[in-house]
C-alpha cells in the first residue's frame, strides 16, 4: 500500500554520511524525546512523570513539524498535551499526588515491562523500516504534510479506517455514559448536600424513568 | 540578510504587542470597573487619571520577596508561571491583523489548530502551580482548573471547526480572505460559544471558580508572590488579548469593515478586539460567579449542543450555496 501523496520517492540517492541540518535536528529532538520518555517511566515522582510525558509528547510534535506534517503536529499537541495530560493530572490530583518520591511507585514488574517495551519497539521499528525502506520525504519542495494533503489522503485513501475508528470511539463514549449512569442508580438517594434545587431536574427524572433504570430513582426531586 | 531582518522585526513587533497590550487591557479594567461601580479607580500615579498605576504595580511586584514554600516542589513551582505565560506569546505570532502579507507574525498553515493547541498548553501552568504549591487550596484550584478546561475545550474546538468548515481552510489569514459580511449572522451562535468557552478557559469571571478568591484564596496562585504572581496576572491579561483577537479573526471578520479595508484594516482588527476586551471587563463587573456544578452544566448541556447545532447549520448552508 502506498502511503498516499504525502511521501514521495525522491530521485536523488540519499546517504547517511552527510546529514542535513534538519536531519541533525530530527536526531537531537528524537534523543531528547527518548530521554524524557525514559524518565517518565522510571521516575518515582508521580506528577513529575506526567510532566515529563508532556516533554516527550511535545518532542514528538516537534518531530512531526520537522517532517513538515504541521497539521498532525498541532493535533498532537491539542489532543495529547492539552487534553490527555490534563486528564492525567486531574486524576493524579484526585489521589492527592504527594510531593516528593512515592516509594510504592514501583510495580515490581520492571523487567517484564522492559521486555514488553523492547518487543513492542522492535516490532514497530521493523514494520516502519520495512514499509518505508527507500522512501524519503522531500523537504525542499512544497510541504508534503500540509493540512490539505493530509485531509485529502485521509478522506480519499483512508476513509474506511477513519469511519471505523469513529464508530469505535462512539461506542466507547456510549459505554462510558452507560457505566456512569448505572453507578448513579445503584448508589441510592443523592447525598443531602447535593444541589438538588437547580434547574432542569424534571427532565433528568423523566429521562431516568423512561430508560427504566430504577423505579425508585428520584434524582433531584425534593 | 533581508529575510533575517524581516523575521527579527516581526518577532520584535509581536513581543512589544505582547508586553504592552495586556497592560493596556489591565489599566482599562481598572478604570472601567471603577466607573461601573461608581468610583474613580487609580487617580494619582503618573498624574493624568492614574495612567502609570500598572507601572507602579509592576515595580511593587518586582520589589517583593520571591517566596517558595518549604514543602513545595521547587522546580515545578518556579517553572509554572513561564508555562502559563509563554503560550500566549506564541499564539500572538499567528494572529493576523491586516490583509497584507506583512501583517502577521508568522503564517501558520494549520493556524486554528495551532492557536487552540498552544492555548491549551497554557493551562498546564495553572495545574503545575496548583500541585507544586503543597497547599490544599492550591490543589483545589488546580483540580477545578483541570475540570473546567476539560469541559470547555470541546465546545471551543467545535465552534472554531465550524468557521474552518465555512471557510474551507484552517489557516487564519485564509479564513479572513474567505470572509463575507453575512458570516457574522451565520456563525453568531458559534461566536458566542467560542467567546464564552474562551472566557472559561481563561478563568475570567463569571467562570473564575478555580481562582475564587473569597473561598479558595486565588486557587493555584495562593502561594505565589512577587514577579511570579505578576506573571500569572500578565498571563490572564495576555489571554484576554489573545481570546478577543481570535474571536475577531474567526467570527467578526478581522480587518474587514464597512470602509477603509485596504489601508486601515489593522485598525478594524484592533477596534473589534478592544470592544471585545471591554465586554470581557463588563462581564466581570456584571455577573456573579458560577458555582462549579453550574459551570459544568453550562458547558455540557448548553454549549456543546449549541456548537454541534452550529456545525450542522454550517454544513447545511455550505452544501446549499456550493
Amino acid at each position: 500500500m502506498s502511503p498516499a501523496a504525502a511521501v514521495s520517492l525522491a530521485a536523488a540517492p540519499h546517504g547517511f554520511l552527510s546529514p542535513t541540518g534538519v536531519e541533525i535536528a530530527f536526531l537531537l529532538v528524537g534523543l531528547a524525546t527518548f530521554g524524557a520518555a525514559l524518565i517518565t517511566v522510571t521516575t518515582r515522582q508521580l506528577v513529575h512523570a506526567a510532566l515529563w510525558l508532556v516533554v516527550a509528547l511535545g518532542g514528538l510534535a516537534v518531530e512531526y513539524l520537522l517532517l513538515t506534517a504541521e497539521f498532525i503536529a498541532w493535533v498532537q499537541v491539542l489532543i495529547y498535551v492539552g487534553s490527555v495530560v490534563v486528564l492525567l493530572l486531574f486524576g493524579l490530583m484526585l489521589t492527592k499526588a504527594p510531593i516528593g518520591r512515592s516509594p510504592d511507585a514501583d510495580s515490581g514488574n520492571r523487567w517484564v515491562a522492559l521486555a514488553v517495551a523492547a518487543a513492542a519497539a522492535v516490532a514497530l521499528v521493523w514494520v516502519v523500516v520495512d514499509a518505508f525502506r527507500t522512501t524519503w520525504i522531500d523537504l525542499t519542495g512544497p510541504a508534503a504534510g500540509t493540512t490539505r494533503v493530509t485531509g485529502e489522503s485521509l478522506f480519499r485513501h483512508w476513509v474506511l479506517p477513519f469511519e471505523a475508528l469513529s464508530v469505535l470511539l462512539l461506542a466507547a463514549l456510549v459505554g462510558a455514559i452507560v457505566l456512569s449512569r448505572k453507578a448513579k442508580a445503584e448508589s441510592g438517594p443523592p447525598p443531602v448536600n447535593s444541589r438538588a434545587v437547580t434547574e432542569s431536574s424534571p427532565s433528568v427524572t423523566d429521562s431516568g424513568s423512561d430508560s427504566g433504570i430504577h423505579p425508585g430513582e428520584k434524582e433531584g426531586v425534593r | 540578510m533581508n529575510g533575517t531582518l524581516d523575521v527579527a522585526l516581526r518577532l520584535l513587533v509581536v513581543f512589544v504587542v505582547f508586553l504592552t497590550f495586556p497592560l493596556i487591557v489591565g489599566q482599562t479594567e481598572h478604570k472601567v470597573m471603577a466607573h461601573m461601580q461608581g468610583r474613580l479607580g487609580p487617580m494619582y500615579a503618573g498624574g493624568f487619571h492614574g495612567w502609570a498605576q500598572l507601572v507602579a504595580d509592576g515595580v511593587k511586584f518586582a520589589q517583593k520577596e520571591d517566596v517558595v514554600p518549604a514543602g513545595a516542589d521547587r522546580r515545578v513551582f518556579q517553572l509554572a508561571p513561564a508555562v502559563a505565560l509563554l503560550p500566549y506569546l506564541l499564539v500572538l505570532l499567528a494572529i493576523p491583523i491586516g490583509p497584507s502579507e506583512g501583517a502577521v507574525g508568522q503564517v501558520v498553515d494549520a493556524g486554528v489548530f495551532f492557536v487552540l493547541a498552544v492555548m491549551g498548553v497554557g493551562v498546564l501552568g495553572s495545574l503545575m502551580a496548583g500541585w507544586a504549591s503543597a497547599n490544599k487550596f492550591s490543589l483545589l484550584g488546580g483540580l477545578r482548573t483541570a475540570a473546567q478546561l476539560l469541559a470547555y475545550e470541546l465546545p471551543m474546538l467545535l465552534a472554531a471547526a465550524s468557521v474552518a468548515m465555512a471557510a474551507g481552510t484552517v489557516s487564519l489569514p485564509g479564513i479572513l480572505h474567505a470572509f463575507h459580511w453575512w458570516w457574522v449572522p451565520w456563525q453568531i451562535v458559534g461566536a458566542l460559544v467560542f467567546f464564552v468557552a474562551g472566557l472559561a478557559e481563561l478563568q475570567r469571571p463569571p467562570f473564575d471558580m478555580p481562582v475564587a478568591d473569597s473561598e479558595i484564596i486565588f486557587g493555584a496562585y495562593t502561594e505565589y508572590t512577587g514577579l511570579r504572581f505578576a506573571l500569572f496576572l500578565l498571563a490572564e491579561y495576555a489571554g484576554i488579548v489573545v481570546l478577543c483577537g481570535l474571536t475577531t479573526v474567526l467570527f467578526l471578520g478581522g480587518w474587514h469593515g464597512p470602509w477603509g479595508a485596504a489601508g486601515l484594516g489593522w485598525l478594524w482588527t484592533l477596534l473589534k478586539t478592544a470592544i471585545l476586551a471591554f465586554v470581557v471587563i463588563w462581564l466581570r463587573v456584571t455577573y456573579p460567579r458560577l458555582r462549579e456544578d453550574q459551570l459544568q452544566k453550562l458547558s455540557w448541556t448548553l454549549l456543546v449542543p449549541l456548537s454541534l447545532a452550529q456545525i450542522a447549520l454550517t454544513g447545511i448552508v455550505k452544501v446549499v450555496i456550493s
